[in-house]
């Protein structure tokens, strides 16, 4: 491995005008809601900032963020992968394999420790000591240990990695834990969603390079220029919703029409994402707009809330499927039969008492 | 706790209270004691007023009505709804913290709601008392000026703590719509949809506790009439005149 280049060298070598250079970096600036005085703080960050290197390790996954990151078309992943990042060791996205690619992974850690940055795809299982995710020979816990130790920065990429995701939804066997839970001493950054949109990825890539520091987090640790608003808050339906227009059934008139898709199930309301904005393929479509509600992939526990096409969700605790009008309606019919019964009791009780003799009841004895 | 100063004149000197009053009347004179003073009566039932807009628009935000036929841009359910509840919300929140200043100024009834003597063994006696009355093994129940322990266990538990959680989750929940940087996501969202985990659990919990506060309804209302009625005083007009009346006059 040479010494390490700057983003600019990389870019030029590849034949990258700077004309196209700077085109790059006001794209970018746009991508992530900056100003337009950014460009050239970009500019300048990618002209004298070593490219830094990205570890990306792949625990118990399905590699949709993998797939979903590599058709981000702002910026292009192509641009990201070879000319921003040094992204040394991925053995989906890496030519090496094998031996070679543990070598590459060891290389990188040693020769920038606590200065790359560890991007985790899935998430490790820690029953039977791992044994349920073996990478080069190993537990994935352990390469994950392993990798986080020197790493400056973690990025969860996706639900599987923030969240846990399908292979921790109840009764989760294999005891998928995320990675939040695992790896403690680091800073982590949450890129929830199942998976995440393409550009939220390299968009928190660019940002992390270009100003040297992890983005705005919110409480739960997740990049606040993408995940402070909900679907339902930008979605093009809206106006449907507050006119209350739904559609009942995907088949119904209001589904032709467009109406909202609370009543189906849509998980809009209750979504922190930028799918409504931001779109899909480069920005062509997302869920609501092909139809379907939102599912709430980019949610904790996404799968354990019951149905994706009821609004009202499950509650499990106990242990019969049953939303909160199900439980509430049961118990306030019981309370109700049990007053009216009462009431009879009592009624019958004070019968007898009058029966007796005084008009002034329940002070006398009976 | 029992002391009951009464206003009406003693027994031993029993006046014609009212042109038509018998002898059997006059042996049981009716005495009053002032518990529920003028701005707790009031919150009582403004707040029940909002309990019910509150619980049937939330009801309606849940499982929205039929759709609305014409223009989106010519309808406003939902939106007119929605309004309808956080006002409604607005006014019980306020309604709430007013009461509970009011139970520092007030008289020493209004602290009962925030502050059941937990600590005191007498006091649980008299829950058992209570119960026991409601499972027709009591004979004869005991006077009360304010609340009886037991309906005071029902308040805090319900009502206190009930509308408390529906306050905070309510303006969690609001404040999701309203955006980070308003008051309701500050005070509220940023701490409490992580607590839960995320929005939907927070939706499921506000769903379940209207609930739980609608059974207290059904409880309260049922049992305040059955008190009326059956007690040893008034309980149903007390909250709309302030007086707690005895129907007799018997030491306890």
């Amino acid at each position: 491995m040479q010494a390490t280049e700057t983003f600019y060298d990389v870019m030029r070598r590849q034949g990258v005008t700077r004309r196209s250079f700077l085109k790059f970096c006001s794209l970018t600036a746009t991508a992530l809601g900056l100003g337009p005085a950014f460009v050239p703080k970009i500019a300048h960050a990618m002209e004298t900032k070593p490219r830094t290197p990205v570890i990306w390790v792949h625990g118990l996954e399905c590699t949709c963020c993998s797939e979903s990151f590599i058709r981000s078309a702002h910026p292009l992943v192509k641009d990201v992968v070879l000319s921003m990042i040094s992204l040394d060791y991925d053995d989906t996205l890496m030519a090496a394999a094998g031996h070679q690619a543990e070598a590459a992974l060891e290389d990188t850690i040693r020769r920038y420790k606590g200065n790359y940055i560890l991007a985790v795809e899935g998430n490790p299982p820690l029953n039977e000591d791992g044994m349920y995710c073996i990478v080069g020979g190993k537990p994935f816990v352990d390469q994950l240990r392993h990798a986080a130790k020197d790493a400056k920065a973690i990025i969860s990429w996706g639900s599987c990695a923030s969240h846990g995701c399908v292979q921790a939804a109840r009764p989760n066997p294999t005891r998928a834990t995320p990675v939040h839970q695992v790896i403690t001493d680091k800073p982590i950054i949450k890129v929830p969603g199942c998976p995440p949109i393409a550009e939220v990825m390299t968009g928190v890539i660019t940002y992390m390079l270009t100003f040297d520091r992890i983005p705005e987090l919110d409480r739960t640790g997740r990049p606040k220029m993408f995940y402070s608003q909900r679907i339902h808050d930008k979605c093009y339906r809206r106006p449907h919703f507050d006119a209350g227009q739904f559609v009942e059934a995907f088949d119904d008139e209001g589904a032709r029409r467009g109406y909202c898709l609370y009543k189906v199930g849509c998980k809009g309301p209750t979504t922190y994402n930028a799918c409504s904005t931001v779109r899909w393929n480069e920005g062509t479509s997302f869920p609501i707009q092909a139809g379907h509600g939102c599912i709430g992939c980019s949610e904790d526990g996404f799968w354990d809330k019951g149905s994706w096409y009821a609004r009202l969700t499950d509650i499990n605790q106990f242990g019969v499927e049953a939303n909160a009008d199900k439980i509430g309606m049961t118990a306030a019919i019981g309370v109700g039969g049990a007053i009216a019964a009462h009431a009879a009791v009592s009624a019958l009780k004070r019968a007898q008492v009058k029966n007796n003799g005084s008009s002034r009841a329940p002070d006398l004895e009976v | 706790m029992n002391v009951i100063e009464t206003k009406a004149p003693s027994l031993e000197t029993p006046i014609a209270l009212a042109g038509d009053m018998s002898a059997e009347d006059r042996a049981a004179t009716v005495t009053s004691v002032y518990v529920y003073e003028a701005p707790v009566r009031l919150w009582h039932w403004i707040n029940a007023a909002s309990i019910l807009v509150l619980a049937v628009t939330g009801y309606f935000i849940g499982s929205p009505l039929p759709t609305q036929p014409g223009e989106a841009s010519a309808n406003f359910l939902m939106g007119y709804i929605r309004f309808a509840h956080f006002t409604a919300g607005y006014i019980f929140a306020t309604g709430f913290v007013v009461r509970f200043y009011w139970a520092f100024v007030g008289n020493h009834h209004a602290r009962q709601l925030f502050a059941p003597p937990v600590w005191r063994g007498q006091w649980w006696k008299e829950v058992l008392t209570e119960i026991r009355w409601y499972a027709f093994l009591e004979k004869r129940p005991k006077k009360y000026v304010g609340h009886n322990p037991l309906a005071q266990i029902a308040m805090f538990v319900f009502i206190t703590l009930g509308s408390l959680f529906m306050i905070v989750t309510g303006f969690a929940l609001y404040g999701e719509g309203t955006q980070p940087g308003s008051w309701a996501n500050v005070l509220f969202t940023s701490w409490v949809i992580p607590l839960f985990g995320q929005s939907q659990d927070v939706h499921t919990w506000h769903h379940l506790v209207m609930w739980w506060i609608l059974i207290f309804v059904m409880i309260h209302v049922y049992v305040a009439i059955r008190e009326d009625i059956m007690s040893r005083q008034s309980i149903v007009s007390t909250m709309i005149s302030g007086e707690r009346t005895f129907k007799d006059s018997d030491p306890d």
